[in-house]
């Protein structure tokens, strides 16, 4: 596909005024010069063995390989940083959701489900960037309880890390809790709907015993798809985040790389994330089979 | 007196606005009676029979009235009171037990989980016990098959587990909700029998709620009659029989004496030679099956779910090409499949359906839809196409201001009308009727028949009539073809199909179907268990 | 056939409800059930008919040009002037805000068409043919839809660049995979019903079947997908925009304002948050008017 643009990337990554040798060197270098079939087979072999190739940005300072950035070391500690936020997030927001979306199928058409279903369509109405910024107005500037800004360096300590992504973890966390509380409410009304919901309350069984024993062991599969589908929506949608309280994760290196159109860091962010989003779609597929009740139990 | 309901009415939500189901009914019941409550679609048999456990589903509301069981109030008493007495002393046997088992548990945990969670029994007492009532009730392997889960059981077994779960905590009633509708006849006959027998042994006041008269005659002491959430009429189940009062009670009973003298005469119109068929190279559901449909008349095919009645009409529509086999209409032979056909052969066989619902499209005006086809097939436009329509209209009893309505602005019956309007439009030699009237209430498929008989007078058009209902076949049929497990069991006249001797198949269905002698069912059964024929075939299902 | 299936067709009260449904004409309908709509929905409405009208009219409206540097001070406070203040080259940020509806809006409108023609044409196709036409079109799509929607159009920004042409063709073709989904499951629930075999039977050609029996009756959830789809991109665009990859200056868009605008947070300047405010704003009132219309058509689902 690059073939369609061939100058195009060595002008958009070294600027106008690179002379021709400079130009021919970065494609030589690049590997520009060769077939795009070659070119994508070579780097899908490097990737099965680990090797993203080498960035862009390091081609233009010098023409010898001496302190060429390989694009896994760059991905590498931002990789690490994103998942301590993603997995944060996690921890804090599929909880919160279950229960609130278990309380509020249960208590259908109340006060609370109401209020609860007007809050959530708010929030997944609101672009990341508003509630990033508001979060940012409200608690960093005016009130100054967390840091406006994410900077995690190496020597960055655990607890320190954590009180530093505050402020993004919050934003995350309403976005995600948002949308899976809903999705969970809709995912429990239906399995209440069932024939034999009614059968365990015409059996004399009390509210608690069937939500517990009656619905929850038929729910792990919904409830998967639903956890799966908003963590893998979680890890894309921490870009945004990233970039609003500048934290130095993989999504922000992602879009400064898009910017510079650096190729080799852009495809290797791209296949880490596709990676997760659908290592986490399988997941919640295998752990919706596993569960089912049919399939446990053949005939 | 064990229950004593007065004064009840129950409310039902459609969008914001509550319309009354139950408008103020009474029933009371003594220990050890079996009541049968009656009545049509929307009569309020099932909210009443739930009203009687202090029950209302979602979306309904019981607003007046006292509930009185073993001298409690069951409305008077909180909601946790009232559930300490369902599935102890007030039991429910739902309809569909496929669906009301929990698809996660054991069956047998599911039987004993109310004795173990009020600690009405110690586990392995509740075990013992369900496992006598599984016994009781005729199920196989009584000991090993609480250890399944629901899916791994049939059907006829799966609502006989059901009974034995509601009677777990030896309780003083029993709610049954239509628990043989879903059943083949002669599944049914069997779980009848169990019900019936247990029932009495174990000397349990029920609440027994159908819309088949036969059924609640082999079951109720006593019975009442629901239409529009009042009760029409209340009596021994003898008296009432014999003997109904009201005008609606004996257009109900009148329904089954709908008969047609037979006559097999004509040429054939269709034949059916050695068709075998299956669905996607799979499983064979048809095995060399040949019928012939003389003109102008009404050939039945009887069978059972399973039985691939269905799929012979497939493949003679052309839907299923099938594996071997010829179909041939007026002598030609028919293209295997439907896009071999062409347009003039597609008028000649039409086809009304089961659910007059699915088969009308929801956004299209009557007029529309009959126009549509008039003018696709006759060539008519204008004029003569609205003249046609109107024809129709009158040929189906509904006026010329139906053609600017959609179907949901019309009754279940007045659908099946507009279905049969549709098939009649494009003048055809045949139409095939699928299960037609099993939908729809006694009394509106009663008209519909005499609507079909009638029109086969008028316009000498041929039906092939597939039902699994023996009163239809008696009601309609000129020739019957019996089906069983995909081939043709027996066929011929319907005097001959209906007179013995028969093979032991048509023997069994025929028999197993209710008939409104309260003594039916035991007379069956004793017979049965001389060793009548069809026995053997029984004791195989179990 | 039982109390089970229709539990309030109760006689008298069904012939009530089918004179009911008789008596009142399609906009007499529509204007009862506006009056009975929830608070929410008809500030949805209203909300809605707003930002259509800023759009049309915003050259009326504007009290300055779009790209006209007004200013020569850059980020300049709120004034009687300059309602909003200035932007970073000095243009006026209220006007840019006016034209941000005409933009912001129209890109994202014609985006998601684009994906509900393609999308839906090609999945009520897709459940009317069935076979492996059907089974193809499907793989192809469960592909598509393994791969994470902004990270797909981030790599395919990067190699075909940002020029709005391929914002808008990416974004469509990629969202046309999630009606595609939904346009065949809700077809395939028409497609087996009787009246479609009927049609069959009678020799209806496809177009027939795809148009006059199908179409019609999958209308209302194509519609409510419609206004969700339309949120969906609308936000998409908009985090695209903010990052900088999307709609591209001088084009006045909501997005782009936000980061061009953020550093003003830091001081406490709530100005970056007015063109994002303006988004959630029209993208909560379609979602309260979706919400609305899905729970008057269905009157079961939920999400």
């Amino acid at each position: 596909m690059f073939e369609l643009l061939p100058g195009n990337f060595a002008r958009a990554v070294l600027g106008q005024s690179a002379t021709p040798e400079i130009v021919e060197n970065f494609n030589r270098r690049a590997g520009l010069d060769r077939p795009f079939f070659e070119r994508f087979g070579v780097w899908l072999w490097g990737v099965v063995q680990g090797d993203f190739g080498i960035s862009y940005s390091s081609l233009t300072a010098s023409s010898t390989g001496d302190q060429d950035r390989t694009v896994a070391s760059m991905i590498l500690p931002r990789l690490e940083n994103t998942l301590f936020l993603a997995a944060a997030v996690a921890i804090v927001a599929v909880p919160l959701s279950l229960g609130l979306g278990l309380l509020a199928a249960l208590y259908r058409g109340s006060i609370f489900d109401r209020v609860v279903n007007a809050a959530t369509l708010t929030s997944i109405s609101f672009p990341e960037f508003f509630i990033g910024y508001i979060l940012m107005l409200f608690f960093a500037v005016q009130l100054p309880w967390f840091y406006a800004t994410s900077m995690i360096e190496s020597t960055t300590t655990f607890w320190d890390h954590l009180e530093r992504i505050g402020l993004p973890l919050i934003c995350l966390v309403l976005v995600i809790v948002a949308h899976m509380m809903r999705m969970t409410r809709a995912a429990i009304i239906n399995l209440l709907a069932s024939p034999f919901i009614e059968m365990a309350r015409l059996k004399g069984m009390p509210p608690s015993r069937v939500i517990w024993h009656h619905a929850l062991p038929n729910a792990w599969a919904p409830i998967a798809t639903v956890v799966g589908l908003n963590l893998a929506y979680l890890v894309v949608g921490v870009v945004v985040v990233e970039v609003v309280f500048a934290y130095p994760g993989i999504g922000r290196l992602m879009v400064d790389a898009v910017v510079s159109r650096d190729v080799p860091v852009v495809q290797g962010c791209a296949i880490i994330f596709a990676a997760v989003y659908v290592l986490l779609n399988l997941s919640a597929d295998i752990i919706g089979i596993v569960t089912n009740p049919r399939l446990l139990h053949p005939r | 007196m064990l229950l004593e309901m007065r004064g009840i009415e129950i409310e039902g939500q459609s969008e914001d606005t509550w319309f009354p189901i139950i408008k103020g009914m009474d029933l009371t019941l003594r220990r050890g009676e079996v009541l049968g409550l009656i009545g049509e679609s929307g009569a309020g048999k099932s909210t009443m029979g739930l009203a009687a456990m202090g029950f209302a589903r979602d979306g309904c509301r019981i607003t007046a009235g006292s509930i009185v069981f073993d001298g409690m109030d069951l409305r008077a008493m909180p909601e946790s009171q009232r559930r300490k007495l369902r599935g102890v002393r007030i039991a429910y046997v739902a309809q569909s037990a496929a669906a009301s088992f929990n698809p996660a548990h054991r069956l047998i945990d599911q039987c004993i989980e109310t004795a173990m969670f009020y600690g009405v029994a110690s586990a392995s007492e509740a075990r013992q016990s369900t496992v006598d009532l599984f016994r009781r009730l005729h199920l196989p392997d009584p000991e090993n098959i609480g250890e399944r889960y629901p899916h791994q059981v049939s059907g006829g077994q799966l609502q006989r587990v059901m009974t034995a779960m509601a009677m777990a905590c030896s309780p003083d009633l029993i709610v049954f909700d239509e628990p043989t509708t879903a059943l083949d006849v002669t599944t049914q006959i069997e779980v009848l029998a169990s019900i019936k027998e247990v029932v009495r042994e174990l000397h349990k006041a029920a609440i027994y709620i159908t819309h088949d008269l036969a059924v609640v005659a082999q079951m109720a002491d006593r019975i009442m009659v629901l239409r529009y959430g009042e009760v029409v009429e209340e009596a021994p189940t003898r008296q009432m029989l014999s003997d109904p009062q009201e005008a609606y009670t004996k257009s109900l009973w009148a329904v089954r004496s709908l008969r047609k003298d037979e006559d097999t005469s004509g040429d054939k119109v269709l034949s059916i030679r050695n068709v075998t068929a299956a669905y996607g190279g799979g499983v064979r559901v048809l095995h060399d099956v040949t019928v012939e449909v003389p003109r102008g008349r009404t050939v039945a095919v009887v069978g059972e779910s399973g039985s691939g009645k269905s799929t012979l009409a497939r493949v003679i529509t052309g839907l299923l090409p099938p594996i071997s086999g010829t179909v041939e209409f007026d002598g030609q032979r028919l293209p295997p499949a439907l896009a071999q056909r062409p347009k003039s052969l597609l008028r000649k066989v039409q086809m009304i359906y089961q659910m007059p619902d699915p088969a009308l499209n929801p956004k299209r005006r009557i007029g529309d839809m009959l126009g549509r086809a008039v003018s696709y097939h006759l060539g008519l436009s204008g004029k003569a196409r609205d003249k046609r329509i109107s024809e129709l209209l009158e040929m189906i009893e509904l006026d010329d201001s139906y053609r600017e309505r959609l179907p949901m602005e019309l009754s279940g019956g007045q659908k099946q009308r507009v279905c049969i309007a549709r098939a009649l439009a494009v003048e055809p030699d045949l139409v095939i009727c699928d299960e037609v009237t099993s939908a729809l209430d006694q009394i509106v498929a009663e008209e519909i028949l005499k609507l079909l008989l009638r029109l086969q007078r008028d316009l000498g058009v041929t039906y092939l009539y597939i039902t699994h209902d023996i009163a239809t076949v008696k009601a309609i049929a000129d020739e019957i073809v019996v089906m069983h497990q995909g081939k043709v069991v027996e066929s011929g006249p319907k005097s001959e199909v209906l007179s013995p001797p028969h093979p032991a198949y048509t023997e069994l269905l025929l028999s197993s179907v209710p008939e409104m002698d309260p003594d039916w069912l035991d007379n069956v059964l004793a017979e049965r268990a001389r060793g009548g024929a069809g026995a053997a075939a029984v004791e195989g299902d179990r | 056939m039982s109390d089970q299936t229709e539990p309030f067709s109760a006689g008298p009260a069904e012939e009530i409800m089918l004179a009911a449904r008789r008596s009142r004409g399609k906009f007499a309908t529509a204007m009862y059930e506006l009056g009975k709509a929830p608070l929410t929905a008809k500030f949805g409405l209203l909300m809605i008919v707003l930002y259509i009208l800023l759009a049309v009219f915003a050259p009326w409206i504007a009290p300055y040009g779009e790209a006209e540097v007004v200013s020569p001070k850059v980020y300049a406070a709120w004034s009687d002037e300059f309602v909003f203040g200035t932007d970073q080259i000095g243009r006026d940020f209220f006007s840019r805000m006016i034209y941000g509806a005409r933009n912001s809006v129209s890109i994202a409108f014609i985006t998601t068409v684009l994906a509900f023609v393609l999308g839906a044409a090609v999945g009520v196709l897709s459940a009317c043919v069935g076979g492996w036409i059907d089974q193809g079109l499907g793989r192809f799509v469960d592909t598509l839809m393994a791969i994470p929607g902004l990270i797909f159009t981030l790599v395919l920004l990067t190699i075909f660049g940002t020029d709005l042409i391929t914002l808008i063709l990416v974004i469509g073709i990629f969202d046309a995979t999630r009606v595609y989904r939904l346009s065949r499951a809700v077809a395939l629930n028409i497609v087996v019903m009787d009246f479609v075999e009927a049609a069959r039977l009678q020799g209806e050609r496809l177009p027939w079947i795809m148009g006059r029996e199908v179409l019609p009756n999958i209308l209302p959830p194509l519609a409510a997908e419609f206004g969700l789809r339309f949120c969906f991109v609308f936000l998409t665009i908009a985090a695209l925009s903010f990052l900088g990859l999307g709609i591209q200056p001088p084009l006045a868009d909501w997005g782009s304002m936000v980061r061009e605008s953020s550093t003003l947070i830091g001081y406490g300047d709530i100005t970056p948050l007015l063109p994002a405010a303006a988004i959630a704003l029209l993208t909560v009132s379609v979602n309260f008017v979706v919400d609305w219309f899905l729970h008057k058509t269905s009157g079961l689902r939920d999400v």
